[in-house]
């Protein structure tokens, strides 16, 4: 059986974590960052959010978001830091801090979102 | 030795230019390069925040309170204004290269580019719009 | 006067009396261990490209400079060069375009120098030749069952990589050939997917093994510049994401149900 790169992995997380920052990051953030603070929208009340967030098909939709989102900053970050800085010494070293620290991120989205 | 050709006892001389450090400054393109590659820190910043956020609003009323008061502070806009100009540009760059990994193919024929990137775009208003939408009656 | 040149009846289009400084890259090895810089004021003609300009260079300044070029049509690919820094073919290259000046012409950036603005390409002979850029069967079918027949629609999924004619820019266009010489780079990746994508081959999984790697295509970071350089749109970054796409889709396969790979 071939198993020559791990590389697809990777790529695969950073496809879809791209691809789900892409269509939802934006409003988002315009919303919850910009939006609301302003008062451009009126805030939310507090029980409508955390009901609204509680459902399952909630959490399954944060929890990928967030988690996808990091680690399509992991893949993309180490690429960036290899190739535009010529870090390739510390190619490992560099790797381990991207992708561990989205996996660190995964386990706290996870850990809240449980716990929401 | 050929995969990075030095030198052979008949080139004994060939010119190699070195690559700058900082390559990525000396062209304009390479500079949008990079500076899409730097979109994914703003992704995953605000993923950060909205996360933070979540945190709080499990934390109870009073959290989330003030987890809103926070959002309001004129540091908070401004990096939320500049990280919205990012991913803004991540989402641009992202659907316009969709179609160079996406093929489709409908009746045979391939389905232009054109047509591939414009429901990427179109899914992302639809999506806005959906979300924004859930916001407002939620 | 008529004006003898390799470029034939092109250089007697009439001289439209304004001159330009190319500034041409000079790499003399038994000479000078660092490049220089060597300006000639050339006159400009209609509808001239940099090559007939370097050509009037050639035959009628300095006949020590010393380039590539063969077909002066876009067919042959032997005379790409970085012109202000671009990537281009010099023959499909309007001097008029370029006007004022001065018009900077190098060597194919990402490769080494053997003299002037000739590049040495011996790497990418090698890689070309590791991805079996030809039809590979498992086995052959007697003769007397005649050819292997090809729908248009079959066609057309592999046309576009077919039309490469190694010209290169591709590889002067990428930073991560630059960076990474191990890097198998655009076109070979393209002329890959040429055979894998033809329905008559069965090579892919020969080729996997060299492309499936990290040096193959997974240091590929989607710049796109090769396409943007590319005279033939080949769109090099799309075979090389489609590639990406296909291993990992492989690669889950593999893992999902480890006894089907082959
Ligand atoms: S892919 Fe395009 S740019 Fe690259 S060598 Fe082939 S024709 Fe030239
Ligand atoms: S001389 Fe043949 S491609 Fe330019």
């Amino acid at each position: 059986m071939m198993k020559r790169t791990i590389e697809p992995f990777w790529w695969s997380l950073f496809g879809a974590g791209g691809t789900l920052a892409a269509l939802f990051i934006p409003i988002t953030l315009f919303i919850n960052g910009l939006a609301i603070p302003l008062g451009w929208l009126a805030a939310p009340d507090y029980e409508n959010v955390l009901q609204m967030a509680r459902h399952p098909l909630a959490r399954t939709y944060l929890f990928l978001l967030i988690s996808l989102s990091f680690y399509h900053w992991a893949h993309r970050f180490r690429f960036t830091l290899y190739d535009g800085l010529q870090l390739k010494h510390l190619n490992l070293l560099i790797a381990v801090i991207c992708y561990g620290g989205a996996t660190v991120g995964t386990v706290a989205a996870a850990y809240t979102l449980i716990n929401l | 030795m050929s995969a990075n050709p030095q030198h052979t006892p008949y080139h004994p001389r060939w010119y190699r230019a070195p690559m700058p450090i900082f390559w990525w400054v000396r062209r304009w393109i390479h500079a949008r390069f990079i500076l899409r590659e730097l979109t994914s820190i703003f992704v995953a910043g605000y993923a950060l925040v909205y996360l933070l956020q979540l945190r709080a609003l499990g934390m109870g009323p009073e959290a989330y309170g003030r987890f809103l008061e926070l959002l309001q502070s004129p540091l908070s806009i401004s990096l939320h204004g500049i990280s919205l100009v990012f991913v803004m540009y991540h989402s641009i760059t992202w659907f316009n290269l969709a179609p160079r990994a996406l093929s489709l193919r409908l009746g045979g024929r391939r389905v232009p580019d054109k047509v591939i990137a414009g429901l990427n775009f179109a899914a992302w208003a639809g999506m806005s719009a959906a979300l924004l939408w859930v916001t407002l009656t939620g | 006067m008529a004006v003898e040149s390799l470029a034939g009846n092109v250089s007697e289009t009439p001289a439209t009396g304004q001159t330009v400084t190319l500034e041409v890259f000079r790499y003399r090895p038994e000479e000078e261990t660092e490049p220089v810089y060597q300006a000639y004021e050339v006159p400009v003609h209609k509808d001239w490209v940099v090559l007939d300009a370097l050509n009037h260079i050639k035959d009628h300044l300095d006949g020590t400079l010393s380039y590539r070029w063969s077909c002066r049509m876009g067919v042959c690919g032997s005379c790409g060069m970085m012109v202000n820094g671009d990537a281009r073919l010099t023959c499909a290259t309007f001097v008029e375009s370029l006007l004022p000046g001065p018009i900077r012409v190098e060597p194919l950036e990402n490769f080494p120098v053997v003299r002037d603005l000739v590049i040495e390409m011996t790497d990418f002979m090698e890689k070309l030749e590791s991805v079996k850029p030809w039809i590979i069967r498992d086995e052959e079918k007697p003769l007397e069952d005649g050819e292997y027949l090809q729908t248009p629609a079959q066609l057309a999924d592999f046309e576009q990589f077919s039309m490469c004619i190694n010209c290169l820019l591709c590889y002067a266009a990428c930073p991560v050939y630059g960076l990474e010489p191990g890097f198998t780079g655009p076109a070979v990746i393209a002329l890959a997917q040429r055979y894998n994508l033809d329905s008559r081959d069965q090579g892919a999984g020969e080729r996997n093994a060299v492309l499936d790697t990290d040096e193959g295509i997974w240091q590929c970071t989607l710049v796109g510049e090769c396409s943007e350089v590319c005279p033939k749109d080949v769109d090099p970054a799309a075979a090389i994401q489609r590639y990406k796409v296909s291993s990992t889709l492989q690669w889950y396969r593999n893992l999902l149900m480890p006894w089907s790979s082959k």
